[in-house]
């Protein structure tokens, strides 16, 4: 057993769920007790969803514990195929079916004798997997299961498409920013020429699954959902897939740069014509995002050398430590991620640009980590603003876990050429404004809050200030001087020193200069 | 009696909405300030926690889940070794005055006994171990507060009369500071004697003293509560003490006291709207053979006050999804209102527990020449939405997953979690009551944009 207050992964089924709902008249059958079909009520209230989420539950009672389900879940089965004909019925196993080990296959088999829509159970183990993970196999599991059938049926359509075309794989409903993400991302290869054949399973369709190995390749634009449809496609079909995020201004140019790579393999057979796309990526990066010439601009040098710490998912973290050190200036002293079967890539790509890297599932490690090295802003989950609160740190949040106010009517994304710029005008506004930072400590600024609140962990604070010295902090610029103040103490421990006076305060700062 | 009356409940498939009862932790550990809940289950209880509860969830709370692995599920993990690291460090962290343990599904399925294991960490630890079942096997949101409160009634202290007669200069003093002081009391000193009355039910203090004060008005003076407000000072229960619910799902907090602690239970309507309150303090009164004064002038006085909601809802339709048990007291007093009750769903229905409550309905129907609602136990959600279809209300009262979608198709709905943690008990909060409810409809007339239907499903899904 393990102690936990918070979790930044939810449980396989959610993500099971999550694919489910995306695609167009697909429907979830949970096998659950009564009330653990909550999913519907964060898809109605944070993606402010308009329409009856299609999730029922199959409910597990006394009954079902004492005698199995027997024929409950089949009419459940058949009733959803009777009132609301989807293409398929997805068969969801919770926790609660996995210890009491029932055969949902054997209820699937029997269902799909009477039912004309399909059914299939999700295979995710709950013990195993969480729900990113559940979510890309569940995607992978429905496409495989249609484009297998299709081919069985010999009805699938394996031609590539004339113009070049790609897929879409991996945007899905309580993603963060993923609709507008989404928009972006079609934009991004429009403007290159490129048609986008299919998105899945956001508003895709099951009957023109078919038509998805017709594209000429794939593009998985988060690390957590979509790498295994693509990898499946790429074996089966032989179809490439992109999995670089185009989230920052090198990374989109990279993107690009790998489409027109995959593209003038095709490209070159079959229209003689060769797609170069330096000069889109140029004017691009130069005119359209603002990001670049924003990192140049004086507000940013104010930022130089600040310092943050970020924490998310594998995609969003990665990326924005790259942003923040490449094209921003600004130091990651600690980058981390909560997906801890991918903490060998994330490594690779963060290599380099930090000092540390922290993956772990456990917010109070998150938590002290910030508070120890006070960065300046923090980038982070919703978990993460609010430890930032705490501690006094602004938070820009750039990952799920998430929250409502998450979900922003407005156009908001965080890939491509726009979504540089509002990566851009999310960062400058966490940190102080530079001049506004700068005239409040000319002017011995309003920041009269001690600084003991400004640690997560409980011990410290057993220092004796002398009135002289507790002023002196008060001189140093507000950004640093949190960790004045620690350094004094930490100084101050290791010399075994009780009471600070203003000659320690000084000693301390010698020694840290050095 | 006139228990034959009553309308027997429809049943339907139970397949409907409604939250996990373990999400009563959220208002207990807030009203029981030195109390920690420990939910022992798998991540999905956690989840539900962490999204259902949202902002909460920062604030540090006392609550926290023991989530089982697969070790602990194939049983290759000691639950009691487990359990009681985990509590070590919860006591060594927060160092609570007791720590309940909710049970959960996953340890009714695999049959983790934790009735037996807690009295052995209670021992060990020092530190007293409550046990609740709230699992979504037998029960349905609210009853989670219910099983909580019925496992800790076993540990209220024993009331015994003659030690109390001979301390009775103590529980003066425990009344008087519990309520403002007043003459009736000191004055009748044979009062003091017949005042064993011990309200079940968690609500905010402030309720709470509001609700002590409306039977003080009657000289009859409350002498604790369950819960109190910290676990060491639970009321005294015994032969000799009434007991009295003042929420419709406290059905099994109801019958403890009474099988275990030979308490005599009032069997009362909920104090829920001006109607209600004053049924209850009849009850009470009755019980006590106190004769009320005034509660008539008083119940005519808060429905003048209410005069500007009551002109918003009188004539409108209102339909219950059913999810907290607290519908029948609501429709009742939304009837009485004026409104017209098309359906009451509710996840369960203690018939006995709830008759009187039933009877005011039925008396409130017949008063208001209103038909008697539909009450449909374990409902069909789907079911239930194509007969709204039909019926049209004005107001659909319905859980979150069903909010966005009916407001969509052009139905007002209201939020019905939010009676759960709005203050909606005794006369002086029938105004909060209705201000819920009409919130909806009053923002109906403002809408300008002109488009009623706002949604994009095709018409033969979900109708």
């Amino acid at each position: 057993m393990k102690l936990a207050y918070w979790m930044y992964a939810g449980p396989a089924h959610i993500g099971t769920l999550r694919v489910a709902s995306s695609f167009r008249n697909v429907h979830a059958i949970m096998h659950a007790p009564l009330g653990d079909d909550y999913f519907n009520v964060m898809r109605s209230t944070s993606e402010r969803e308009r329409d009856f989420t299609p999730v029922t539950a199959s409910v597990v009672d006394r009954h079902v514990l004492a005698r199995g389900s027997q024929e409950k879940v089949i009419n459940n089965i058949s009733r959803k195929d009777e009132e609301q004909h989807p293409d398929l019925i997805v068969l969801t196993p919770t926790c609660t079916s996995s210890i009491l080990q029932e055969d949902l296959q054997n209820f699937v088999d029997r269902a799909s004798l009477s039912s004309k829509s399909d059914v299939i159970p999700a295979d995710v183990n709950y013990h195993r997997v969480n729900e990113l993970q559940a979510a890309d196999r569940t995607l992978e599991q429905i496409t495989r299961f249609h484009l297998d059938r299709a081919r069985r049926r010999s009805t699938s359509d394996r031609s590539v498409t004339n113009g070049p075309s790609a897929n879409i794989i991996g945007v899905f409903t309580l993603g963060f920013h993923n609709q507008h993400d989404c928009r972006e991302l079609k934009r991004l290869p429009g403007e290159s020429g490129i048609a986008v054949n299919q998105v899945i399973p956001e508003g895709g369709s099951l009957k023109y699954l078919n038509d998805l190995p017709r594209a000429w390749f794939n593009i998985v634009p988060y690390r957590e959902v979509g790498l295994m449809t693509a990898t499946f496609s790429e074996k089966e079909y032989g179809m490439p897939h992109i999995s670089i995020t185009p989230m920052g201004i090198s990374n989109t140019a990279d993107f690009v740069a790998q489409i027109g790579k995959l593209v003038n393999v095709w490209a070159s057979t079959l229209s003689e014509k060769i797609f170069n796309y330096e000069l889109y990526v140029d004017s691009q990066t130069k005119f359209v995002s603002q990001a670049a010439w924003f990192s140049k601009s004086i507000d940013c040098q104010n930022l130089a050398g600040k310092e943050a710490a970020i924490f998310g998912d594998a995609t969003h973290a990665a990326s924005i430590t790259k942003i923040l050190v490449k094209e921003m200036g600004i130091r990651v002293s600690c980058p981390g991620t909560y997906r801890k079967h991918d903490a060998e890539r994330f490594n690779e790509q963060v290599q380099g640009l930090c000092d540390e890297v922290i993956v772990t599932e456990d917010h109070t490690e998150v938590g002290d980590t910030i508070a120890r090295i006070e960065p300046s802003a923090i980038f982070g989950t919703q978990m993460e603003r609010h430890i930032g609160k705490r501690i006094d740190i602004p938070c820009g949040v750039i990952s799920s876990p998430v929250h409502i106010q998450n979900f922003p009517l407005g156009y908001r994304p965080f890939l491509g050429y726009e979504g540089s710029n509002q990566i851009a005008d999310l960062i400058y506004n966490s940190f102080n404004l530079g001049m506004e930072d700068h005239l409040l400590d000319v002017f011995g600024g309003h920041d009269t809050k001690g600084v003991s609140t400004k640690s997560l962990s409980t011990d410290g604070g057993d220092f004796n200030w002398t009135p002289e010295a507790e002023s002196e902090p008060n001189k140093i610029p507000g950004f640093v001087r949190g960790r004045a103040r620690k350094n004094t103490e930490v100084f101050a421990k290791r010399s075994n020193i009780r009471e600070i006076t203003i000659d320690v305060t000084y000693a301390a700062k010698e020694k840290s200069s050095l | 009696m006139k228990t034959l009356e009553i309308p027997t409940p429809e049943c339907e498939t139970g397949n409907y909405h409604t939250f996990c009862p373990i999400s009563c932790v959220a208002w207990l550990y807030q009203k029981i300030e030195d109390s920690f809940f420990l939910v022992v289950g798998t991540k999905t209880r956690g989840y539900f926690l962490q999204s259902a509860l949202g902002v909460m969830i920062f604030a540090e709370p006392r609550y926290a889940m023991a989530e089982s692995e697969e070790g602990d599920i194939s049983a290759q993990l000691n639950d009691q070794e487990e359990l009681k690291r985990i509590c070590l460090r919860v006591k060594s962290d927060r160092n609570p005055s007791v720590i309940f343990w909710i049970g959960t599904c996953t340890t009714e399925i695999i049959k983790m006994d934790l009735e037996g294991i807690a009295p052995k960490l209670e021992k060990q630890l020092g530190i007293p171990i409550v046990v609740a079942r709230a699992n979504g096997l037998d029960h349905a949101f609210t009853q989670g507060e219910d099983t909580v409160l019925a496992a800790t009634t076993h540990r209220c202290p024993e009331y015994n009369r003659h030690t109390t007669d001979r301390r009775g200069g103590d529980m003066a003093k425990l009344v008087v500071a519990d309520v403002a002081p007043n003459k009736n009391f000191t004055d009748g000193r044979d009062k003091s004697n017949r005042c064993n009355l011990v309200l079940f039910g968690s609500l905010p203090s402030s309720v709470a003293s509001q609700l002590n004060l409306e039977s003080r008005r009657q000289s009859v003076s409350v002498s604790g509560w369950l819960p109190s407000q910290k676990y060491t000072e639970l009321p005294a229960l015994g032969e000799g003490v009434y007991v009295c619910g003042v929420n419709p799902f406290s059905s099994r907090t109801a019958t403890t006291p009474m099988r275990r602690k030979k308490c005599q239970l009032v069997g009362a309507p909920f104090p829920i709207g001006p109607d209600g309150t004053r049924a209850w303090i009849e009850k009470i009164c009755s019980a006590f053979d106190v004769k009320p004064e005034g509660l008539r002038e008083r119940e005519n006085q808060i429905w003048k006050n209410l005069g500007n909601y009551l002109e918003v809802v009188t004539g409108k339709s209102v339909f219950f999804m059913g999810d907290n048990l607290l519908e029948i007291s609501l429709a009742r007093f939304l009837i009485r209102c004026g409104m017209i009750v098309y359906e009451i769903g509710i996840p369960y229905m203690d018939r006995r527990y709830q008759a009187a409550e039933l009877l005011l309905l039925q008396h409130t129907c017949g008063r208001m020449k209103k038909p008697m609602p539909r009450i449909v136990e374990k409902p069909d959600n789907y079911s239930q939405v194509q007969r709204m279809h039909e019926l049209k209300p004005d107001l659909a009262i319905t859980g979150m997953a069903h909010a966005n979608p009916l407001e969509a198709r052009d139905i007002d709905t209201k939020w019905s979690v939010e009676f759960t943690f709005a203050q909606i008990h005794g006369s002086a909060n029938a105004g909060d009551a209705l201000e819920l409810v009409t919130r909806p409809l009053r923002r109906r007339g403002d809408s300008t944009l002109g488009c009623r239907s706002l949604s994009r499903q095709a018409v033969d899904v979900y109708n």
